[in-house]
Parts: structure tokens; sequence; C-alpha cells
């Protein structure tokens, strides 16, 4: 791609509109991914009785639904980015190409 | 205790070799015989098991003829010619990165310590949002064959591509004996053939399914294997669920009941025994010291997106859009099969522990902890699921190694022989032969270093692969992708110390200085189990300070070059579609 053809589409509005609401979007979620499984590893390493704690009369500790859910979690964030990306941020790449293909 | 299922354990399992393959294989046992604690000791030849996976060679032998009619230049070798779908490439990636390991160990890790698997399952899959957030698309724009596409698009080739192919092949090596040994060991126990005879196979099979069938071959290869792994451990889940009314908590209290009455057996007071029953619902020593542990998390977070045979995977859709679609199947079937391992973990202590078919007469599981999931296979569905699962086990180790080759493959005859050596002029023939007799060379000495390794200690192997992928892959695609100023300098140099750093500081840490290499207790230098947090610091600190300090005429253009790749790998236009770039 020859330089001026990328400054003229990184001149656009939608472009820089697409850059940024992306850029914001990725690195929120990936700090709440890191938060998320970091927040677990040093619960691991620093309260192991908060996780071992038993909820009710059972033998079930909070550390199971909690350890679940982060997968559960990761999955999710995984899905919310993507489809927002195929809706949102695709319509604004194809309004890009349109405007300058 | 109650009696858990009906199924007794074939007894077949406990006696000793006497098939026709036992006789004709006992002159070349009587030297392996005495292998050494930790290592798999043979059992009785199962020829169920051997069926099973005779049949899926066979399937996968007609796909790779299949696909080789369709493998006519290097694009069709590389990257199936862009053509798989954001679906089937998700459950190639989920394929690809479910190994044998992951589904026998990590089950194990449960049966044994409960809750520790859990820590260590979901530090295999953290990885996958960061790639989908700030890799998957971004790749598929910039990319065409290898990572390294990436991560030169706006370098002076020649020096990157040569650190990228460095940084596969390191990985590739270290993965790919992990998995060769592992085929061996698995042999041993799930078949009951000879360890060479495993590591034999498994190198024939991956060059036939590489060589003829390139990518198309390798992606279906891991499409059925990993529907086979996600149904056979889907049953066995959903079996051991249904025992106890599909109460999660019926389970888990009949674990700690097993646990604990185990204990009191081992001669422990009943308020000991108790305490250890409980120990499995909460963290116990999988995390020694907190350094360790942030370290290893990082290195399993940060080293999937540096993995060059996930990465690779990306270049076999045809769009941005479909590589989002690929990652998020992936994680998807990822985080359910660690899920459902969870639950056969515990269903192998249920199941397993309390029957004494499955036990030796110390108590142990015959064949090694690393039984858990094939016994209670047995437990669940009797001979002809066990084999079904055993013959899974071992075309996981296929699948992941068909895969690790293709990608060492490429990075000889794309990066290094058509970039760096023909400077980008190499024809798609010449290619694709330098692919091909790189892949024959990659399947001889994986066959020698398997065999070589057989005796080794290589429990650190995988995590050394990853440790490497986040401290030089990983810094040098992300920098590269992400940061204006980086540089060919920066890239390279802190590429290098970050592969250099996380080799090094594994060889001097316990579990190669005092595990492998036999040096005394307490002698290693490196005292934590993961080198990344230090060597991915290393890695990115090393790509900025060469990239500030470089003031150089390439430094400029590499600087110039970023507005370009930036607009390219936002939107894709002038991506690599059908057309090359």
């Amino acid at each position: 791609m020859e330089t001026d053809f990328a400054a003229r589409i990184a001149s656009l509005p939608q472009y820089q509109e697409l850059k940024a609401k992306r850029s914001r979007f990725g690195w929120w979620l990936t700090l709440a991914m890191m938060l998320v499984y970091y927040g677990f590893i040093l619960l691991v390493a620093f309260d192991k009785e908060f996780l071992a704690q038993r909820l009710g009369d059972g033998v079930m500790t909070l550390g199971i639904p909690i350890g679940f859910g982060v997968i559960v979690f990761t999955i999710i964030i995984t899905a919310v980015y993507v489809r927002r990306a195929n809706d949102e941020f695709d319509r604004l790449s194809a309004a890009i190409a349109k405007a300058v293909l | 205790m109650k009696r858990l299922l009906s199924f007794a354990a074939d007894d077949s399992l406990l006696r000793p070799a006497l098939t026709f393959s036992g006789l004709l294989l006992a002159a070349a046992t009587a030297q392996a015989a005495g292998a050494d604690l930790g290592q798999a000791v043979k059992q009785a030849t199962n020829w169920t098991a051997i069926s099973m996976f005779a049949g899926f060679v066979v399937l996968t032998l007609f796909i790779t003829k299949w696909a080789a009619g369709k493998t006519k230049s290097a694009s069709d070798f590389y990257t199936a010619g862009g053509g798989i779908t954001g679906f089937q490439n998700g459950l190639a990636i989920a394929g690809d990165y479910m190994s044998a390991a992951s589904f026998l160990g990590i089950s194990a890790a449960v049966m044994a310590s409960g809750f520790d698997g859990l820590i260590y399952s979901i530090g295999f899959l953290v990885g996958w949002p960061v790639i989908t957030f700030l890799m998957a698309e971004r790749l598929r724009n910039l990319g065409k064959f290898t990572f390294a596409d990436v991560a030169a698009f706006r370098f002076e080739q020649k020096p990157v591509r040569i650190f990228a192919a460095s940084g596969t092949l390191v990985v590739v090596a270290f993965y790919l004996i992990a998995q060769m040994v592992g085929a061996g060991q698995l042999i041993k126990l799930l078949f009951g053939l000879e360890y060479w005879i495993a590591v034999v196979i498994v190198g024939a099979l991956m060059m036939v399914y590489v060589l003829f069938g390139g990518m198309t071959a390798t992606t279906w290869v891991q499409i059925i294997k990993a529907c086979l792994l996600l149904g056979g451990a889907s049953f066995m889940a959903a079996s051991v669920l249904w025992h106890f009314g599909f109460s999660p908590e019926a389970m888990f209290a009949q674990a700690v009941k097993i646990k604990a009455d185990l204990a009191s057996t081992g001669g422990k007071t009943a308020e000991e025994a108790a305490k250890i029953g409980q120990s499995i619902m909460g963290p116990g020593n999988f995390v020694k010291d907190p350094i360790s542990a942030i370290s290893f998390g990082m290195a399993l977070m940060f080293g999937t997106a540096g993995l060059p045979h996930i990465l690779m995977r990306f270049f076999t859709v045809p769009s941005a859009k479909e590589a989002r679609k690929s990652v998020m199947w992936a994680t998807g079937w990822i985080g359910y099969f660690y899920l459902l391992t969870f639950i056969i973990g515990f269903g192998a202590i249920t199941f397993v522990l309390t029957n004494p078919s499955f036990l030796d007469a110390k108590g142990g599981l015959i064949g090694g902890n690393n039984m858990a999931a094939v016994h209670l296979a047995n437990a669940v569905g009797g001979n002809v699921f066990l084999g079904f699962i055993s013959a899974v086990a071992f075309a996981t180790i296929l699948a992941v190694v068909a895969g690790l080759t293709l990608s060492g493959a490429s990075a000889v005859s794309h990066d290094i022989y058509a970039t760096v050596i023909k400077k980008g002029n190499a024809d798609s023939a010449s290619e694709l032969k330098v692919s091909r007799m790189t892949t024959i060379a990659l399947g001889v000495v994986a066959v020698l270093l398997g065999i070589a390794f057989e005796k080794q200690n290589i429990a650190f192997m995988v995590s050394l692969a990853f440790a490497i992928a986040a401290s030089a892959n990983f810094p040098v695609l992300f920098m590269s992708v992400l940061w204006k100023d980086c540089t060919t300098r920066g890239a390279v140099i802190g590429g290098f110390l970050g592969l250099i750093s996380s080799v090094g500081l594994t060889i001097v840490s316990p579990s190669v200085w005092e595990a492998t290499l036999g040096n005394p207790k307490g002698s290693a230098l490196f005292p934590y189990t993961s080198p990344a947090l230090f060597s991915m610091t290393i890695g990115f600190v090393g790509i900025w300070l060469f990239s500030v300090l470089d003031n150089s005429a390439r430094a400029k253009v590499d600087r110039a070059g970023f507005l370009a790749q930036q607009v390219r790998s936002e939107t894709g236009i002038g991506a690599s579609g059908a057309s090359g770039h």
C-alpha cells in the first residue's frame, strides 16, 4: 500500500472512529481479563482460605464457582468482543473501503 | 461404600502380555523393562484401542489423499488456500491446542489434588481473549503464511525473518519433543506396544499428512480429533454427573468422602483425614510462591499468543471476520473442554480410586496417575469405550505434531528460503519443494529426538515452549504491530534477548538444573518455576531500548512505514485474500 493512499484512508473520519473505538474497547476488555485472571491467581497465592471457605453445610467451596466463573467469563468476554467487532467494526471498515476504493 | 457402576474392569488390562505381538516384542522389552519411576509401564496389548486407532488412521489417510489433490500451490500448502471457515478453524485451533497432556495430565492433576488442576486449566484458557482483542484480526489483515509476515511487515526482512524463524523452530522443537516422548509413553500405557513404535508411527503419519495434504489435511485431522475428543470427554463427564443425579454437590461430597477414607486407611486420625478430604475443594500446593504463580500465569497467557502453529491458523480463513469467529469458537470449545476435564478428574476419584481392579498393590493407579481418564473411560463405558478414548488420546498427539511440523516447515521454506535466501523471488513450486524437504527433515529429527529423550524428564518442555513464545515471539509481534517507534534493530535484539533469557533461565531453574541435569538440590541459580515474568520483561525492555536508541537510516524507514501498516491492520484494505501482497 502506498503511503499517500494510506494517509488518505487515515484522514477519513470513519477510520479515526474505527481505530479509536476498537482500540479503547480492546484495551478495556484486555484489562478486565487481566484483572480477573491475576486477581484469581493472587487469591490462590495469598488467600487460600478465602477460596477454601465452604458455602452452606455441604462440601462446596467458594473457589469452585469462582474457578468455573473465570472459565465462563473468558468465553463470554471473547464473544462480547467478537459480536461487536463483527457488527459495528466491520460496518465501519466497509464504509472506509467504499470511500476510498 | 456403594459400588458405583456395574461395569467391571476388563481383566485383559491386568493379564500379562501373552498375545502374538507381546511375544514378538518380548526381546525388545528386556532392555526397556527397568524403566525408572515416572515413566510409563507397558500394559497388555489392547487390540480394541489399536483397531479404533487404525480406523482413525485410515479415515485421515483418505482425507489426506483428497487434500493432496487440492494442494497445488504454496498457498494451498501453508494455509489451505485461505478457504477454511471460522467455525471449522475454531474447531481446528481447539484440536491443535487440546493436547493429550492436557486431557490426561489435567484430569490426573484434578484426581490427585482437585482444585489445583482447575488453576492449571484456567491458565491455559486465558490467553485466548488476549489473542482475540489484540492479535487475531490484525494478524489476518497483515499476514500471509507465517507470523513473520506480520512481524517483518514494515521492517528489513532478513534480520526479522531470521529471528522469527529461530523463535518458531525453537518453540516447535521443544513442543515437538514433548509430544513425541508423550506418544511413546502413551502407547505403552494405552496400546501395550513399545515406545519406539509410537515414535516411528507418529513421525511417519505426521510426515504423510503434511507432505501430501499440507494445511488442508492438517486442518481436517485437527477437526476430527477435536470432535472425537470433545465427544468422548462429554460422554464421560455426562456419565459421571448422571450417576450423581446431575448434582455437583453430590459428586464433590462423594469425592471428599473417598479422599478422607483413603487418608484414614493410610493411618491418619479422623480429624486429619477429614481435612485432607476437604482439601481437594480449595487451592493446595500448586502455587508455591507468588512470583512463580504470576510468572507461570504470564507464560501461559501471553505464550498462547506467540505459539507459531496457533498463529499460523489465522491465515487459513478468508477475512478478519472469520478470524474473529475462529477464535470465539476455539475459546468456547477449549473452555468447555477444561470444564469437562475437571468433572472427569472428580469422576476418577469416585469411580477409579474406589475400584480395586484399577489399582496396583500399593493402591496407586495401574499405569500411573496419567491413566485416570483412561480408567474412568473403562468404568463408565466398558472396554470398547476404553479403546475409543485410548485411540483418541493417541490421535490427539498426531493432530498436534502435524500442526507443529507444518509451522516449522513454513518457517524454513517461507521465511528463510523464499524471503531471506531468494529475497522474495522464489516461485511457488520451488518454495513448496523446500517446505516438503523440511517436513521430511523435521519428521526424521523429531523421531530421533523422541528416541533420544525417552528416559529424560521432559516435564519442563511444554512450559518452556510457552515461556519462549511469551518472551520472544509475542513481544516482537506485539510491538511491531502496535508501537510506532519500533525498529528493525529493536525488534531483533529485543526478540533474541527474550529468547535467550527464557531458555537460559529455564536451564538454571530447579526443574532442569536439578531434576533433569541431576545437580544437587538447592544449587539452581534461578529459584522460580517459570522464567516468563523476567524474560518477557527483558524482551519488551530490549525492544523498547534498542528502538529508542536506534538512529540509523533504516529506523527512519521502519517508523515511516507504521502508518500504512496500521491502516491495513485496522481496515484489512490491501490484505492478502485470494491474492498475495
